[in-house]
């Protein structure tokens, strides 16, 4: 953890309670202390923290648009550079922000190579317009765009993955994270902010008024995101796949049936097809990033 | 010194005695021969600034949104196509309020597609809360830079600007213009020193959300910057003319207007060839005069009104159109001179680059005195 341990996201912003976005703003600033700049795209994250003349951020902050937090960041490292300042900058938006809308911003300061942290915190929907569907949703979730009805299944399209895009843009550090595991997001963002160049960091931020579930169960939904396969916590480096978490997978039901977005596959009646569809998506990405944990035998740790 | 120079080296070269730390542009024609000659500069050492190569005008905005909030003065250029994708940026730049200045070679918006001159690009982000400079030839574009920063970095406006000249007819014509030297420059324009910035010692929150109990005044101290940079363009104006003789405190200026019967308004580079048209009329024993707005926004009404109250008929040629409406400027002219009783009469040239010619300003002066106006000028006969 950074030395100034005392909270710089301060307590009485508007979010939700439970809402897994205020927990990433929390741990960002035990990560990278007051010596920072923070760029905010538009989006839950930016309205619940900061109403005119209000703001719960004890660092310098700056809002401008909904798209243009990468190209705000890339200036504002340039004028640091300029001046000679040491300040980290670091650039924050949603999944609206980073995966659709703002995309074309963050390529271009990730090719052109900035020195900035992107923190996207992923919530798998715009949120803060009402639930609608974003390249980030994942299949099968009902949304306000993309709802469930006797012709649809909910979001027709997996989920885009931006941290291998990134990546492709020679960004040295790529990480994702999930609040769930609070001390892993503080450590990849430390990581990340003391990595010279774009670095990029995806945390699945689970919404309880968008996905539907109980403020008290973020965390846990969280978890079961990973322990299901659904959301696969890993670093890159350089491109190179470094580390990833491991687990014992869960069926992907446990993850669902806890979420009224996919309460559609479980009412009237199971789906079962669709279900299998999802588990094939963690299965694909338990094979692809090898998450899955081998049980060591009762009989005891085999010696090799 | 005096050198004959191309329009857009000349910007060039002001920009960097303005000495900005922070540039971000995206090539676009007719604007690439500005951000090619700092690329060079910045690339030999001679200009000591960051250069950022962004991926479009959005993001150059963007950027420099970011440069100017954490305390650099801060420098771009575009037109047209590139100033319509930064629209939204343009807001989101003056609302916070930072003196950013923008140099607009101005060139038609597409469809149709064309590279070449007239003003609707600027004109059409009038009410976008920038200052909005239009220049009649390259020593005044050149000129207006020093000025634009001056006025947009003092603490009692802290508006961004726009430097406008004509694409092509001024950005690439070479003119003979008096450059001033570095040492002048740093005399009438000093070291940058924001009025506030983004820094961890004293960390402020830029650009958050106004709820309906806030956003309304946001707008009113925004207006009244605008409207106190009248007097301060016009004291940075009055200053550069002391130190170096050219007088700019003006917001509109008079050619031959003294005693004329008939007016015209114009902007930028027609006004010109409409001197000229004006000294082969008075020749001829027509009293015409013009008054060139050389400030648009803040807009200068009252000099406006004070100065045509004594014409008999008011001419505007506009390089652009408000589409089912008028052109922009004759619609403000005549808002302007409300309660007076003369004529004023709109014009519609020069649209996409084509050629405004001595002969057509005598045109329109016979049309202006037979009462003919409110209308598009030198159109093809097979539309009409």
């Amino acid at each position: 953890m950074a030395e100034n341990s005392c909270e710089l996201f301060d307590s009485g912003h508007r979010a939700c309670g439970g809402c897994g976005a205020a927990l990433v703003s929390r741990l960002l600033l035990k990560a990278t202390g007051k010596d920072v700049i923070i760029v905010s795209a538009t989006g839950c994250m930016e309205v619940f923290s900061t109403p005119y003349p209000e703001t719960a951020w004890k660092v310098p902050w700056i809002h401008s648009l909904f798209e243009n937090n990468s190209a705000v960041a890339s200036g504002i490292e340039a004028a640091l550079k300029k001046q000679g300042r040491k300040e980290k900058v670091v650039a924050i938006g949603g999944d609206g922000s980073t995966f659709d809308i703002g995309m074309l911003c963050l390529s271009g300061a990730f090719e052109r190579g900035h020195d900035f942290t992107y923190i996207c915190y992923d919530n798998e929907a715009y949120m803060n317009t009402g639930i609608q569907r974003s390249g980030a949703t994942p299949y099968d979730a009902s949304t306000t765009t993309s709802p469930a009805g006797k012709c649809s299944k909910g979001n027709n399209r997996p989920k885009k993955d931006l941290p291998q895009i990134l990546a492709a843009h020679g960004a040295p550090y790529v990480a994702t994270a999930s609040i769930a595991y609070p001390s892993d997001v503080v450590k990849k963002i430390e990581k990340a902010l003391n990595t010279p160049g774009p670095c990029y960091v995806q945390i699945h931020a689970p919404c309880c008024t968008g996905w539907g579930f109980e403020g008290e169960k973020t965390l846990a939904i969280g978890k079961l995101a990973i322990e299901t396969g659904l959301w696969v916590n890993f670093e890159m480096e350089n491109g190179v796949v470094t580390r990833v978490k491991k687990v014992v997978r869960k069926p992907v039901e446990s993850y669902l049936k806890e979420q009224k977005r996919f309460r559609h596959l479980f009412k009237p009646k199971i789906n079962a097809e669709e279900i299998a569809k999802i588990q094939a998506i963690a299965d694909k990405n338990a094979e692809k990033y090898g998450t899955d944990l081998k049980l060591k035998s009762k009989s005891g740790p085999v010696v090799p | 010194m005096l050198e004959i120079t191309e329009g857009s080296h000349a910007v060039a070269k002001a920009v960097k005695m303005s000495r900005p730390q922070v540039i971000a542009a995206y090539p676009i024609t007719p604007q690439t021969h500005i951000v090619e000659t700092l690329a060079d500069m910045v690339a030999n050492g001679e200009l000591d600034a960051e250069y950022i190569t962004v991926e479009s005008e959005f993001s150059a905005l963007s950027a420099c949104i970011g440069a100017s909030a954490a305390g650099s003065r801060t420098y771009s250029a575009t037109t047209s196509q590139g100033l319509a994708l930064m629209f939204e940026v343009c807001f989101n730049v003056s609302g916070m309020r930072l003196p950013i200045v923008m140099t607009i070679a101005n060139r038609a918006l597409g469809a149709p597609l064309s590279i070449w001159n007239d003003q609707q690009d600027s004109i059409s982000l009038r009410d976008c809360g920038w200052i909005q400079f239009y220049a009649e030839d390259n020593q005044e574009a050149t000129d207006l830079h020093y000025i634009a920063y001056k006025v947009a970095e003092s603490v009692e406006v802290l508006l961004p600007a726009f430097v406008c000249f004509d694409g092509f007819i001024l950005s690439h014509t070479y003119e003979p213009v008096d450059m001033l030297s570095q040492e002048d420059v740093d005399r009438y324009l000093p070291a940058y020193k924001p009025f506030q910035k983004l820094d961890s010692d004293d960390p402020i929150s830029m650009g958050m959300y106004a709820t309906p109990e806030y956003y309304l005044e946001f707008r009113y101290e925004h207006d009244q910057a605008m409207k106190r940079a009248k007097d301060v363009i016009s004291k940075a104006g009055k200053e550069f003319g002391e130190m170096f003789g050219r007088d700019y405190s003006a917001l509109v200026e008079g050619y031959r207007l003294e005693d004329a019967d008939t007016a015209i308004v114009a902007m930028g580079s027609l006004c010109g060839t409409i001197k000229d048209s004006i000294d082969e009329m008075r020749l001829a024993g027509k009293k015409v005069g013009l008054l060139k707005i050389r400030c648009f926004r803040p807009f200068p009404a009252e000099e406006i009104r004070n100065a045509l109250s004594h014409v008999k008929r008011v001419a505007v040629l506009d390089k652009n159109v408000s589409i089912g409406a008028k052109g922009a400027v004759a619609i403000e002219v005549r808002d302007a001179l409300y309660g007076k009783t003369m004529p004023v009469l709109g014009y519609i040239l020069g649209l996409g680059g084509r050629d405004v010619r001595i002969s057509d300003i005598k045109n329109i002066i016979s049309l202006a005195e037979s009462g003919k106006g409110d209308q598009f000028y030198g159109l093809r006969t097979e539309v009409l």
